[in-house]
C-alpha cells in the first residue's frame, strides 16, 4: 500500500438530518464512519460490515443504502438521514412509534437500519402487503428473529402516517 | 486517467462489491477513480429496436423501468440483486466489467443479443457480451477502457423469459440461477436461450438444452429433456451454499421453472415475482 494513504484528505460536505457538515476526510473512510465518528451520530450501527446485515442502513437523497458500502466522499453534496433525522421537534416518527407500539424490536441493534428501509418502502408504497414488505426489508437482519413484529410495525406505521 | 495513473488504478461503480473486496484486502489498487459524480452515464433508452443502458444505472432503476418489463429476463434480474439498498448503489455497468461468477447481470443478458460499448484511449470499439466475458473476473476490457454503454436488442413478437435465481438470503450471491429466452411460433420453440449461472467460470450457455427444444413443441417431455441436458451442462463447484450434486439438481429444476414461465409470458401472460429463497 503506497504510504501516502493515511495523510491523503478528501474534502467533502454533506448534509446530515437537515444540518451541514463539512470535514477533510481519509479517502478510505466510509459513510458509516463519517456519521458515527464525524457527526457522533452514533444512532447507525455496524452489525457485519461485510454488506450483508443492513445494520448501517440510511437514506441517502432518500434512497436506502448501506453505509457501510460507501466511501464518505461519495456521499459528496448528497442528503443523509439517519434515524436521528426520524424525530421532529421532540415527537418521534410514526415509524418509531410502530416499532414500539408492535413490539417491532427486542435488542434493537438492528432496528436504525430497518426502520430506514421501512421509510423508502412507505414512501413508495404506503400500505405493503406482507410479501412486499418481505422483499423490502430482505436485505436486514434481525438476529433476535423478531420479523413477525416487525412486519406488524411496518404496516402500522404505514396507517399511521396515512392517518397523519 | 487510468493511462495516467498506471496499472494499479481500479474503477469504482456502485462499489457493492468492490467496497467489500477492498476490505478484506482482496483488491489493493493504488488509486480508485469513481465514476459516481459523471453526469450523463447512468439512463435507459429504447431506439425501436434495442435498449441502450448507460453503464452506471444502478439495478433499482433498471427494476421500475416500464421500458425494461417490456424484457422480463431483465426485469426478473434486475428486482432479484442482492437487496434493496445494494439495488440502489449496484450498477449494470459494474456488474459485468467485475465479472464475478456468481454476478446476475451477465446470466440474464447473455440469453438476449448483447453488445457491450467499450471505451478507452484508442478509442469507443463495440464487443458482444459472449466475447466480452472471457474468464471468472476476467473481461475483454484492457486497462484503460471502460464500459461506455449496454445495448440489448428487443426479441420479437411471441418472446418470453425468465431468471430465476436461487438464494440462501436475499443478500448473498444465488446458489444457482437460470436464464430462460424463448421465441414462440404457434405451438413450436422457434429460438431458444438458456443460460446458467453460479455452475461455472463464467455464465454458460447450455447449448444441448436449447437444441433439446429450439424447432420442438415445449411439453412434459421436451421440458425435461432440456433440464436433464442442463444438468449435464452445470459445471458446479461445492462449497458451503451446497455439494455439486445438489447445485445439478437444483439447475435441473431453475431450468424447468423458468422455462415454464418463460412460456407462459411468450403467449401474453402476466408473471410476476420468480426468484426463489431457500
Amino acid at each position: 500500500m503506497p504510504e501516502t494513504a493515511a495523510t491523503e484528505r478528501i474534502a467533502v460536505q454533506m448534509k446530515v438530518n437537515g444540518k451541514p457538515y463539512a470535514r477533510e476526510v481519509e479517502p478510505r473512510m466510509l459513510l458509516v464512519e463519517f456519521l458515527r465518528e464525524e457527526c457522533d451520530l452514533t444512532g447507525t450501527h455496524v452489525g457485519c460490515d461485510t454488506t450483508y446485515c443492513g445494520a448501517c442502513t440510511v437514506l441517502m437523497n432518500g434512497l436506502a443504502v448501506k453505509s457501510c458500502t460507501m466511501f464518505a466522499a461519495q456521499a459528496d453534496g448528497s442528503d443523509i438521514t439517519t434515524v436521528e433525522g426520524l424525530e421532529k421537534d421532540g415527537q418521534l416518527h410514526p415509524i418509531q412509534k410502530a416499532f414500539g407500539d408492535a413490539y417491532g424490536l427486542q435488542c434493537g441493534y438492528c432496528t436504525p437500519g430497518l426502520m430506514l428501509s421501512t421509510f423508502q418502502l412507505l414512501s413508495e408504497n404506503p400500505e405493503p402487503d406482507e410479501t412486499e414488505i418481505r422483499k423490502a426489508i430482505a436485505g436486514n437482519t434481525c438476529r433476535c428473529t423478531g420479523y413477525m413484529n416487525i412486519f406488524k410495525a411496518v404496516q402500522l406505521a404505514g396507517r399511521n402516517m396515512k392517518g397523519a | 486517467m487510468l493511462g495516467q495513473l498506471g496499472e494499479g488504478a481500479r474503477l469504482l461503480a456502485g462499489g457493492q462489491s468492490l467496497i467489500p473486496l477492498l476490505k478484506l484486502r482482496f483488491a489493493n489498487p493504488e488509486h480508485l477513480v469513481d465514476l459516481n459524480f459523471i453526469v450523463g452515464t447512468s439512463f435507459i433508452k429504447e431506439d425501436g429496436s434495442a435498449l441502450h443502458f448507460g453503464p452506471m444505472t444502478r439495478h433499482a432503476e433498471i427494476e421500475h423501468s416500464e421500458l425494461v418489463k417490456k424484457i422480463p429476463v431483465l426485469h426478473d434480474c434486475a428486482a432479484s440483486i442482492a437487496d434493496v439498498q445494494v439495488r440502489n448503489r449496484g450498477t449494470i455497468g459494474g456488474s459485468l466489467a467485475e465479472a464475478d461468477p456468481s454476478g446476475d447481470w451477465a446470466n440474464a443478458l447473455i440469453t438476449l443479443d448483447t453488445t457491450v460499448h467499450c471505451l478507452g484511449s484508442k478509442g469507443p470499439r463495440k464487443v458482444a457480451l459472449k466475447d466480452f466475458i472471457l474468464d471468472a473476473y476476467t473481461t475483454a476490457l484492457a486497462h484503460d477502457e471502460l464500459v461506455a454503454e449496454v445495448e440489448v436488442k428487443i426479441p420479437p413478437t411471441g418472446s418470453g423469459g425468465a431468471y430465476v435465481a436461487f438464494k440462501r438470503a436475499a443478500p448473498v450471491y444465488p446458489t444457482a440461477s437460470t436464464a430462460v429466452q424463448l421465441t414462440m411460433e404457434g405451438d413450436i420453440c422457434k429460438d431458444v436461450a438458456i443460460a446458467l449461472g453460479c455452475v461455472g467460470l463464467t455464465a454458460i450457455r447450455a447449448g444441448e438444452a436449447e437444441a433439446a427444444l429450439r424447432g420442438k413443441r415445449p411439453d412434459d417431455k421436451t421440458i425435461a429433456a432440456a433440464a436433464e441436458a442442463a444438468r449435464a451442462a452445470a459445471d458446479p463447484h461445492p462449497d458451503m451454499r451446497g455439494s455439486a450434486e445438489y447445485k445439478r439438481e437444483l439447475v435441473a429444476a431453475l431450468v424447468k421453472r423458468a422455462i415454464q414461465i418463460a412460456l407462459r409470458r411468450a403467449r401474453g401472460e402476466q408473471v410476476e415475482g420468480v426468484h426463489l429463497y431457500a
